[in-house]
């Protein structure tokens, strides 16, 4: 017992050999020095990329080289966890681009085709499950009422008599209440209108997830589980790279396929081609045929989200 | 579920019978969009300028607007008769390419037994019984039947109410005639599937891709699994990992 103060006493004064005779003030600095050599020390035990992944600021501060060095540290960690090739793009938006979503409601027949085929491109955990679609099943009498929708509705075919369908997902608003709730900034909507996480920068507070109305953003509650054989390797750093635990993520109009002028993963599935997506800039895309000769709406119009996803009905 | 019926045809169809054994085309009841391990038509074939092509370069050689306007303006009989809006071979020049008609295997060419020889045109309406008993013809008036669309001479087309003969690639322009806003909608990319590219080239779908056009209702499908109900997600939010 009386053998123990002395190691402790005699500690900090082997620490400050250089700094002369032990004042209270050199005492202090040369605690806090060993103090940061030990955490510098135990942050590069974990290994180099994590103290980077630390470190790092949010994506919108980050320069061209930091954004490669990024992504090279990703893909070095993805072909660790999963044993594969993957690759992180970071295409930026397409200028004079603005992307818009339509889908027509007469003619979806709620098979939730997109709902799996979004989560084979986009790498949601498996389990936990997410899924970034919600097919809601309404009754026709109703119309659009959310008190009689139903997302676990599961009868041997669909259409059911009586019911139409209605796809929920990131409305993509021009005024997204989600990026105004966030309290550091690790959300925030591109020029060409997509809404995206930085997954790096989001602390997991899912006060955006409060505030959608739409109920479009998930939160990875477990440790997403994702087999390697389902992951896509062709992921985007905003988009659908692979998630770590304890971060929001949600619809981004599959940002890796569109930004390269591919259609997203939904309206490709779609079996009744109830989906539609182009540039609202183009006068000649079908997003804005749909606009100016259908009669369209946007979901809860009321709260002045004003999304770049709409409802419409074809015939 | 009416069978094949035999009432004559409606009056003033342009149609003239000649002659008929029984009917031809069998369509594969697999249609393309409800299968889904079958995914989208990727066509190889280049496009005639080569490489993607921009919509608004595609789309502006062809005044879709005015023309959909003016067919549906222009009486029936006369819509018929108007020059088809996509030069004469029925090939569309804006780029839009088709799959190929979903024909039953070894089922075409239709003139490997309607040779006009073996096989003699019956032109009398009635139910098949030889051959192709598996068509049920449910696709609007009763007395609709295999003529109406098939042609009777050259058994490897079909034909126009105008009488016009067009191949089985092009069939859209006969199911146009009656299905007109759907046609319009489906030549801008808004009615039926689209794949590729939202600013470049798209993959079309033929009508009969998704509608068998003996009984082209959409046929309903089996929904994919639904979620999981939160109670199973409450177990995560316990921090059971």
């Amino acid at each position: 017992m009386t053998e123990a103060p002395d190691p402790r006493s005699s500690e900090p004064l082997a620490g400050c050999e250089g700094c002369g005779s032990g004042g209270s003030d050199t005492s202090r600095r040369a605690f806090l020095g060993t103090a940061v050599a030990a955490v510098a020390g135990a942050l590069v035990g974990c290994g180099n990329d994590h103290v980077e992944d630390f470190l790092q600021h949010n994506f919108r501060e980050l320069s061209k080289a930091e954004v490669e060095e990024m992504i090279a540290r990703l893909e070095r960690e993805y072909k660790a966890q999963f044993g594969r090739e993957v690759h992180v793009g970071h295409e930026p938006p397409l200028p004079g681009v603005i992307f818009g979503y339509a889908l027509d409601l007469s003619r979806c027949i709620g098979c939730r085709r997109c709902v799996h085929a979004c989560v084979q491109e986009n790498n949601q955990s498996r389990d936990p499950q997410i899924q970034w679609i919600r097919v809601l099943q309404l009754d026709k009498e109703e119309g659009v009422d959310l008190r009689h929708a139903d997302q676990y509705y599961d009868p041997p075919e669909v259409p059911e008599e009586g019911h139409f369908y209605m796809p929920v997902q990131c409305q993509q608003c021009k005024k997204p209440p989600c990026v105004k709730a966030c309290p550091v900034g690790a959300t925030w909507r591109e020029k060409d209108g997509i809404v995206v996480v930085d997954y790096n920068w989001c602390i997991g507070c899912r006060y955006c997830m409060a505030a959608c109305p739409y109920g479009a953003r998930h939160f990875n509650w477990g440790e997403p589980h994702l087999p390697a054989e389902e992951l896509n390797p062709d992921t985007h750093l905003l988009g659908n790279r692979p998630r770590p635990k304890g971060v929001v993520e949600k619809c981004t109009f599959c940002i890796q396929r569109t930004r390269k002028g591919r259609y997203p993963a939904c309206v490709e599935i779609c079996p009744t081609g109830s989906r539609k997506f182009g540039n609202l800039l183009d006068p000649k895309s079908e997003i804005r045929y749909v606009l100016e000769n259908k009669r369209v709406f946007k979901f809860k119009e009321d709260l002045n989200t004003q999304p770049n996803f709409f409802y419409f009905y074809g015939v | 579920m009416t069978k094949i019926l035999p009432p004559p045809l409606a009056p003033g169809s342009g149609v003239a019978i000649l002659g008929l054994i029984t009917t031809q085309s069998t369509f594969t009841s697999s249609n393309k969009c409800n299968d889904p391990a079958v995914g989208p038509i990727h066509l190889a074939e280049p496009h005639p300028e080569g490489g993607p092509v921009p919509s608004r370069a595609t789309r502006s050689r062809f005044p879709a607007w005015g023309l959909g306007l003016l067919l549906a303006l222009l009486p029936p009989t006369l819509r018929a008769q108007a020059p088809p809006p996509q030069g004469g071979d029925g090939s569309m020049p804006e780029g839009i390419q088709v799959p190929k008609p979903p024909f039953t295997e070894g089922i075409f060419p239709c003139t490997s037994c309607h040779d006009g020889k073996s096989l003699k045109v019956n032109p009398t309406p009635r139910p098949l019984t030889a051959m192709h008993d598996d068509i049920v013809l449910k696709h609007g008036p009763a007395s609709r039947w295999c003529l109406d669309c098939h042609d009777a001479q050259d058994r490897d087309k079909l034909h126009l109410v105008s009488g016009e003969k067009i191949d089985f690639t092009v069939s859209y322009r006969l199911c146009g005639q009656c299905h007109g806003d759907k046609y319009r909608d489906w030549r801008v990319g808004v009615h039926g599937k689209r794949t590729g590219s939202w600013n470049g080239q798209k993959q079309y779908l033929l009508c009969v891709n998704c509608h068998n056009p003996h009984s082209p209702r959409f046929k309903p499908l089996k929904p994919m699994p639904p979620p999981e109900k939160p109670d199973r997600i409450q177990a995560w939010k316990g921090g059971a990992r």
